[in-house]
């Protein structure tokens, strides 16, 4: 099973600590939701996790350090699926989600019969078959959204990195894609998601880590990372917690006076 | 379905191509019959006509193929690596720089030395061309700036060129200056094919290699990364393989323009669209459009041979207003 763990990350941007001296490990087969305000270093985390931008301290994939490995390797390894993706080209949905293959080909090979399997697996799960032979660029935003989580589905790689996979969602596939990223979870998968909607990351994730100024605030379960005192500190919220038919429910009600500006 | 298709169009596009080389070799202003053809290529017949069969047509055949079929590769290949459908060799400044290096050889008579001596410092030209474009864009790996710095690199290689016919000492120094950048494949040898057919398959399998990071490309750069596309050495080896392929087929032909631009757009609806599939419909594209656009010049008759250049211009501006209707929904 895959291992990821960051000791003492740090990434800057032009002289400001965007993510500052972050530690945890993960393994496979656990679903975890990074939350935060927007500005936290969510996104930045997880790029500086695949090595993407450059940054202090150390991560180590399976016990190696990511700057030891090739790009190929890492890609092979950790699918990641980026916060708003664009799309520069006019391709055909099912060439897009083939994209996800790259990185198991050889320079100059084609696209093998293993490969089309993958493919297809990974459209069935996005619920994303019918949408084959559109073009990508112009399919609705929402569609778009789930296309875009079957190209990284099908790299079929032990460690998925999913940033805000549930924009431009509505509710039926935004518990779809959740129950996508459980599944992957209950697979050995280690799935690493930032999300913003706290009640669905308290209902699914198996363990949330809360980023706060490119701190790590809290880390742990849901129910005890996600408590009044911690989304009034750090989102400036007050917010109703309770459960409904032993569901998690979090509704953010208002802005805290204290915090307000 | 779709690899019947692709089979389809890559054996139909060799075919157009064969037979364009085949013209290329038949048609001429010596008329030479077919079944003296044949007898010539099978070491028999009138040695005055092997003699032009051997050392005229066939060179010339086979630049037109292997200069179409870089010209073709390698603009289809830039469109995807740069994100950009009017993206073409000379965007970069390579075939600029080469038309510059072959200028500098007319016009301090260096060409007058040895024949393969305009070649060699036209695919010079090409090579401190791709020099000046790393140093400019050196850090960056956005396509933009990769643009900007090819314009400016081209911009001053075409400024060279102008300085020379300025400058030249006398109108038939200009002449041959005008003459030569207007592009064509009269009067090539073997030396001429000796020269620029190994820049042309160095350039092609350089361009070649990348083309599953092309298609990765597609998702923006940082996308391709995450697809473990390592950009750096893909930059080097698609901007060398241009420099290289294309410096030696503009040595050979002269400036030819707008093949690199409108094979890719011809042959892309017949395909799945993806940066990678038309790599090599472009190329066999592009070998027969300007192994047919070289048989063209032969045939049309005009007191003076027509240029290569001249003919791919006005073949390039239907494929334009074609594309033009298109986007407006006119057609």
């Amino acid at each position: 099973m895959v291992a990821l763990s960051a000791d003492r990350l740090s990434v800057r941007r032009a002289r400001r600590v965007v993510v500052d001296d972050v530690s945890f490990a993960a393994e496979g087969g656990a679903l975890i939701g990074i939350v935060g305000p927007n500005g936290a270093g969510k996104s930045t985390l997880v790029q500086a996790l695949l090595g993407l931008v450059p940054a202090t301290g150390a991560i180590l994939l399976d016990g190696v350090p990511l700057a030891e490995r090739s790009r190929r390797e890492i890609a092979q390894t950790v699918a990641y699926l980026p916060q708003g993706q664009s799309l520069h080209w006019p391709l055909s949905v099912e060439r897009l989600v083939a994209l996800g293959r790259l990185p198991h080909l050889a320079p100059l090979s084609r696209i093998s019969r293993d490969d089309h399997a993958a493919i297809a697996r990974a459209m069935v799960a996005a619920d994303v078959t019918t949408l084959a032979a559109r073009v990508a660029t112009e399919i609705s935003g929402g569609e778009r959204a789930r296309v875009l989580l079957a190209r990284a589905l099908a790299v079929e790689a032990p460690a998925l990195i999913v940033d805000e996979p549930l924009a431009s969602l509505d509710p039926a596939h935004q518990i779809a894609v959740m129950d996508i990223l459980r599944a992957q979870a209950a697979r050995g998968v280690l799935v690493i998601a930032v999300l913003h909607d706290l009640g669905l990351a308290a209902r699914y994730c198996d363990r949330i880590l809360v980023l706060d100024a490119g701190r790590l605030v809290a880390d742990g379960a849901p129910s005890a990372v996600l408590t009044p005192a911690r989304l009034r500190e750090t989102y400036g919220v007050r917010a109703w917690f309770g459960s409904i038919e032993g569901v998690p429910v979090v509704v953010p009600l208002t802005r805290d006076s204290a915090q307000g500006d | 379905m779709e690899r019947v298709t692709r089979a389809r169009l890559v054996g139909g596009l060799a075919l157009l191509a064969l037979l364009a080389g085949a013209a290329s070799v038949a048609v001429g202003s010596a008329a030479i019959p077919l079944a003296h053809v044949v007898r010539a290529l099978s070491g028999q017949g009138d040695p005055i006509e092997r003699a032009i069969l051997f050392e005229l047509r066939l060179p010339r055949a086979i630049l037109g193929l292997a200069v179409g079929a870089m010209l073709g590769l390698s603009g289809a290949a830039l469109q995807g690596f740069l994100r950009n459908p009017l993206a073409e060799p000379s965007v970069l400044g390579a075939s600029n720089g080469a038309s510059l290096g072959a200028v500098i050889a007319l016009y301090f008579g260096l060409a007058e030395l040895h024949p393969a001596m305009l070649p060699i410092v036209a695919i010079a030209g090409a090579f401190a061309a791709l020099g000046l474009l790393f140093v400019l864009s050196a850090g960056s790996q956005s396509a933009l700036s990769l643009i900007l710095a090819g314009i400016a690199v081209g911009t001053l290689a075409v400024a060279g060129v102008s300085l020379a016919l300025n400058l030249s000492p006398n109108p038939f120094a200009a002449m041959e200056i005008m003459t030569w950048l207007l592009g064509s494949l009269e009067d090539r040898s073997f030396s001429h094919v000796a020269l620029a057919l190994p820049c042309i398959t160095l350039g092609m399998v350089l361009v070649a290699w990348d083309s599953h990071a092309l298609d990765a490309l597609t998702l923006g750069e940082d996308g391709a990364r995450a697809l473990g596309v390592d950009l750096r050495r893909t930059r080097v080896r698609m901007l060398v393989g241009v420099a290289i392929g294309v410096g030696g087929a503009v040595a050979v032909s002269g400036a030819i323009g707008f093949i690199g631009l409108i094979v890719p757009h011809l042959v892309r609806p017949m395909t799945d669209r993806s940066p990678s599939a038309i790599l090599l419909p472009s190329a066999l594209g592009g070998a027969a459009l300007l192994s047919f656009a070289d048989v063209l010049v032969r045939v049309i008759p005009t007191s003076n041979e027509l240029k290569l250049g001249v003919v791919t211009a006005f073949l390039g501006v239907p494929v334009f207003l074609v594309h033009l209707m298109r986007e407006r929904r006119l057609w």
